[in-house]
């Protein structure tokens, strides 16, 4: 087990450092940053200089040097746009981001579940009908329109919920969260519902299918002549069984929240970093960007790695490898 | 399966069935499944038959007029047609804009979803039944393309290769081969550890052919509920990445971009400009889903009565 | 539901009855674009300079039309031809409660061109310039060549204090440590991403703003910003998309201000190369670069319809542009109209140009960085298609468009044949296009920065040059209104209109709109 994650750890240092090559190299091709950066009015002579001073007179490869230089000593470079470390700028939307990730998931998985199972036990009940209806308009609608439309009913028309921004935060743990306090809760509600709408629906199907495709196997037939309880089959041994995709893929999702909160926190302003990243990229902030991809492989990594552990936990089919064995 | 047929083949009165005829009699067991499907073909339809059936050619910039933009439904065009519903900022008749549209979403939906399928499942089953190396270095770039936002990609290739459908298949395909592939991976560990495959694998059959003929049909279940779920997804998150301004070309509007382009009008009382687009996309993604969730009910060999 | 709701107006307008004096002096403002920085001298970037006049003042201040106006300066004048002398502010108490100096201006002159890690500082205006104290309250500054410009450079210059801020770093100013000024505001508070608050200088030595606060909230999206004014999460908003103006202006509890900017949105054309990229004959092959011929280019400008982009695309809230700047700004010609939508004059000067039958075109053009740029780019697109000049449309966002706009060939020169842009005169008079846009593209002088056609003119070069040397207003206001004129003659460029922006504000607020496009707390008044 411990030589598992520690390998797992070594890989992940080896992806980042991929990573790190694909983004560095990959947006010098987008474009050059100077004239995201110069004021219209400077002249030749003024974007020389600008250009000497971000250092992007060099050669690319010793660009990346310089920078693999300065990330070894935990220096990601200087973020073009703020002129500040990106690696503190990142840290600093961090907590509002995962803030509103988990939100997001806790709402998924809260809503997506029980509707899942219900659908699942009951298909031809019409409210089993009416959830898969509902799940489908989650994922048809794209984010954007349907963030704004909720911006539009229960702030603009009914008046319940703030529009946009994120509320008063209080301090949990040391941590700076706005889910402490009611106004912060009051704050982060639509855009949280905003960002799990896709998750639910994906959550709803997938156990859905699960508790269908389980009802009909040997094992609960075998239970059911045994005369275990409906409830325990349900609750014991089907949910044990089908929790294996749904876990894979809600996990994988956690990652996905992340990155798609780019879109919920441009409609409701929200101060995370995926409208650190998406205003980055839009200015070609290398240094964030890199930065930015670098945390997140990390992130991901750690993520599979506790859902590969899950598994092994959930079913004891599963054993955790090591590789070359 | 021999018991499936046998059963089928006492409860219906028809002589001699195919396997297709079988397939098809149970797929339309379902009323909501076969008016999905119909819808479906409806659409399709549509889109194909586009330039015949639309008054204007909307990628054709002689046949739009910015003097005919953002009219609303029922009204009539500098060229004298009616354009029954309407037209966005630009002039496009927003009727033959929505089936030119559908053309492009459609196929980029589909073309993406299955060649991001068809990688992914080959991939995480290779992860998934080799193991060691072959899967760490696999899983490892999995992760790394899960970390990628799709902005990103389709921002790079945008600038490398500039816009085109092609592109964004592309982009699209990169953004989701990595949710197959996990996906697969997950479903196919289990498998593998099942007494058939070790039987199969007794029997001294190919590894190709445990993989791909028994684990595979084993792992169908949540692959087509995350295929249709992502194909359906490609189409709203082309539709994103227009948002962005990094989709397809303003010139050649596909549904989503029709869709982008109307969420700025969406509080100026110009309904008709993003809801119509909405609600073909809307029909579009659902009757995909409908019959997918049917095709898994009837294709799945642990799902039969 | 309904006596729920009224019980909850009764208890909403009791509490305001006891509190609306206090909250009412609370002003919450959605901006468009967020600056990136609270040091003043960082980056020379809108947004940050509209934020830093809050809490630091120039020796001459810019008023709403860009006039220029005594700030800590009193007056200025040239006393020869290399000398500039400023009279500074007697009195005037930075934020912590130290005297304003010449001191000062001394150290603000050095640190401004010269802030570790500034992507874009303001060298640009202080270069050939050398700063000498005379006495506490006077300062000379003095240029290699007669400049006149110098008092529209210095009113870009926001005056730090010489002993909070101008050995302090960027993130001292972040921090608020040294972000002392001596303007209207004070600095209060900054969350990158989410707010700035600043509260009122009570202090301070001119017009004293009517409100205790002031919190800027960045809300990117436009529809998201309009929804935050109608939610009254905001009391006011900068950027109204044009789509929403008239959903807003139909609402009695909004008021809509509106205004000019300095800035026009104009065509470029390659006239540099024989053979250009993005033109091709009607089959597709490559042709001799038409956009050389003076004709074709007056061709393209008459069949553009200035009255149906704005009327159309931006929904009436644009002017039609005939030349650089719009009327009152220093150095516009008063002879310059808009050049009238003619097909047929197109038609029949392409016909008299050797085409007839058209050609292909490509123009290109931003879809994030002005109001509605794609929209313009698809409709001049359409126009010109029916002239015959059949053009496809590409778009793309700004950070891939500008870098191959500026240098995307192979070569290092533009890449593109036929381009969307625009251009704000930050200076407020019309040398500031003339000499990036219309000059001659010349690296050593550093003109013609950003003359991505290349047109070149020696006659007009030399209108330009002799300007930038007149110190006398009347001259150089006649040397620049004659340059434009010709330039408008060669179809250098052709300007298509000027942009205005609108600000919404809740009843009882209105906006004074400004030509630099800032969103001024200061400028907001009760009605």
């Amino acid at each position: 087990m411990t030589v598992f994650v520690i390998r797992r750890l070594m890989q992940a240092f080896l992806v980042v450092f991929l990573m790190s090559v694909i983004v560095f190299f990959g947006v010098n091709i987008v474009g050059d940053p100077i004239y995201m950066l110069v004021s219209p009015d400077a002249d030749q002579a003024d974007i020389e200089a600008a250009i000497r001073r971000l250092g992007l007179d060099r050669p690319i490869w010793e660009q990346y040097f310089l920078f693999l230089k300065g990330a070894v000593q935990g220096n990601l470079g200087d973020s073009f746009v703020f002129g500040q470390p990106a690696l503190k700028l990142i840290l600093h939307h961090m907590p509002a981001t995962l803030e509103l990730a988990f939100s997001a998931l806790f709402l998924a998985i809260v809503f997506g579940i029980p509707l899942g199972l219900f659908s699942g036990l009951y298909p031809d009940n019409p409210v089993s009908k009416g959830i898969m209806a509902g799940s489908i308009l989650g994922f048809s609608l794209p984010t954007f329109w349907v963030g704004l439309m909720l911006i539009l009913l229960f702030a603009v028309e009914l008046g319940w919920l703030p529009s946009t921004g994120r509320g008063d935060t209080a301090s949990v743990f040391g941590i700076q969260t706005s889910l402490a306090t009611w106004d912060g809760i009051r704050h982060i509600f639509l855009p949280a519902l905003n960002l799990s709408l896709l998750k639910i629906s994906l959550a709803i199907r997938l156990t859905r299918a699960g508790v269908r495709e389980a009802m009909g196997q040997d094992y609960v037939k075998y239970a059911r002549a045994k005369g275990v309880s409906t409830k325990r089959i349900i609750f014991v041994h089907v949910m044990k069984n089908i929790m294996i995709p749904v876990v894979t893929v809600m996990g994988l999702e956690f990652g996905s929240l992340i990155g798609f909160s780019v879109v919920t926190e441009t409609i409701f302003a929200w101060p995370g970093m995926g409208k650190l990243l998406i205003d980055a990229i839009l200015q070609l902030d290398r240094p964030v960007v890199v930065a930015y991809l670098m945390i997140m492989v990390l992130f991901f990594v750690l993520i599979n790695l506790m859902v590969d552990i899950l598994y092994s936990i959930l079913d004891p089919r599963v054993r955790l490898q090591d590789q070359g064995a | 399966m021999t018991d499936t047929a046998m059963q089928s083949a006492s409860t219906a009165p028809v002589k001699i069935e195919t396997p297709f005829q079988r397939f098809r009699a149970e797929y339309f067991e379902s009323r909501i499944a076969a008016t999905a499907f119909f819808i479906f073909v409806a659409i399709v339809l549509l889109a194909i038959l586009a330039p015949w059936i639309t008054p204007q050619n909307p990628y054709d910039l002689a046949q739009v007029d910015v003097l005919d933009g953002r009219l609303p439904p029922g009204s009539e065009a500098f060229a004298g047609y009616t354009m029954w519903l309407g037209s966005d900022g630009a002039g496009r008749d927003l009727y033959s804009a929505i089936l030119y549209g559908l053309r492009i979403s459609i196929s980029v939906g589909l073309a993406s979803g299955v060649i991001a399928l068809f990688i992914g499942m080959t991939v995480g089953l290779i992860a998934a039944y080799l193991g060691g190396r072959t899967e760490a270095v696999i899983m490892r770039v999995v992760d790394l393309q899960l970390s990628f936002p799709a902005a990103l990609v389709a921002l790079m290739l945008v600038a490398a290769l500039g816009k085109g459908v092609d592109k964004i298949i592309l982009a699209l395909v990169v953004a989701q081969w990595a949710y197959y592939a996990r996906t697969v991976r997950a479903t196919a560990l289990v498998e593998r550890g099942k007494e058939y495959v070790e039987a199969a694998q007794c029997l001294g059959l190919s590894r190709m052919r445990v993989v791909f003929r028994h684990i595979l049909p084993n792992c169908m279940a949540p692959l087509i509920v995350v295929g249709t779920v992502q194909t359906a997804h490609a189409v709203s998150l082309e539709a994103t990445l227009s948002f962005l301004g990094v989709g397809l070309p303003q010139t050649e509007p596909s549904l989503g971009v029709l869709i982008a382009n109307g969420f700025e009008y969406m509080l100026s009382g110009r309904y008709w400009i993003s809801v119509f687009p909405g609600i073909a996309l809307l029909l579009t993604v659902a009757s995909i889903n409908l019959v997918g969730d049917q095709l898994r009910d009837v294709l799945n060999p642990r799902m039969k009565k | 539901m309904r006596k729920l709701t009224a019980a909850a107006a009764v208890t909403v307008s009791a509490l305001a009855l006891f509190t609306g004096a206090a909250y009412a002096e609370k002003l919450t403002i959605g901006l468009a674009s967020e600056p990136t920085s609270m040091d003043p001298h960082f980056h020379n970037l809108g947004p940050n300079n509209a934020m830093s006049v809050h809490m630091f003042d120039r020796l001459i201040a810019q008023d709403e039309k860009q006039r220029l106006s005594p700030g800590l300066a009193v007056s200025w004048k040239p006393i020869d031809d290399l000398t500039w002398e400023f009279k500074l502010r007697e009195g005037v108490k930075f934020h912590d409660g130290s005297d304003f100096n010449a001191d000062d201006v001394i150290c603000t002159m050095e640190r401004a061109p010269d802030v570790p890690n500034s992507p874009s500082g303001y060298g640009t205006y202080l270069k050939g310039k050398t700063f000498k104290k005379i006495d506490d309250y006077t300062v000379h500054a003095i240029t290699e060549s007669p400049y006149p410009l110098m008092a529209n450079d210095i009113s870009t210059i926001p005056v730090i204090s010489d002993s909070a801020g101008c050995g302090a770093a960027t993130e001292d100013f972040n921090a608020g440590t040294a972000a002392i000024g001596t303007g209207p505001f004070k600095f209060s508070n900054y969350k990158p991403g989410e707010s700035i608050t600043f509260v009122r200088n009570d202090e301070y030595w001119g017009n004293k703003p009517a409100w205790s606060e002031v919190e800027f909230r960045p809300i990117k999206s436009g529809p998201s910003r309009v929804a935050a004014l109608l939610a009254g999460d905001v009391d006011m908003i900068a950027g109204v998309p044009t789509t929403d103006i008239q959903t807003l202006d139909s609402k009695d509890d909004i008021q809509l201000s509106q205004g000019v900017s300095n800035r026009v949105i104009y065509l470029h054309m390659d006239q540099f190369r024989e053979n250009s990229p993005y033109v091709k004959g009607n089959d597709g092959s490559d042709i001799k670069n038409p956009l050389m011929d003076q004709r074709v280019r007056q061709a393209i400008s008459k069949a553009i319809n200035r009255d149906a982009i704005v009327d159309r695309v931006m929904e009436g809230v644009a002017i039609p542009a005939g030349q650089l700047l719009p009327e009152g700004f220093f150095g516009v010609s008063d002879i310059l109209q808009p050049v009238a939508y003619d097909p047929e004059g197109a038609k029949a000067l392409l016909a008299e140009a050797g085409y007839g039958d058209g050609f292909q075109l490509t123009i290109h053009g931003p879809n994030d960085r002005y109001i509605n740029d794609s929209k313009i780019a698809e409709a001049i697109g359409q126009m010109l298609t029916r002239v015959g000049i059949k053009t496809a449309v590409e778009t793309m966002p700004r950070s891939v468009y500008f870098g191959r706009a500026s240098r995307g060939s192979p070569d290092g020169l533009p890449e593109f044949s036929f381009i969307l842009v625009g251009w704000g005169a930050g200076s407020g008079e019309a040398s500031s296009p003339l000499k990036s846009l219309i000059h001659t593209y010349d690296n050593d002088k550093g003109f013609g920065s950003s003359n991505r056609g290349r047109h070149s003119n020696a006659e007009i070069d030399g209108l330009i040059e002799e300007a930038l040397r007149t110190v006398d207003d009347e001259k150089r206001q006649d040397l620049l209104a004659k340059s434009t004129e010709m330039a408008i003659e060669n179809v250098a460029i052709i300007p298509t209109h000027f942009q205005v922006n609108t600000w919404a504000a809740k009843k009882g607020l209105k906006y004074i709109p400004r030509t630099d496009e800032y969103t001024l707390a200061m400028g907001v008044v009760k009605e």
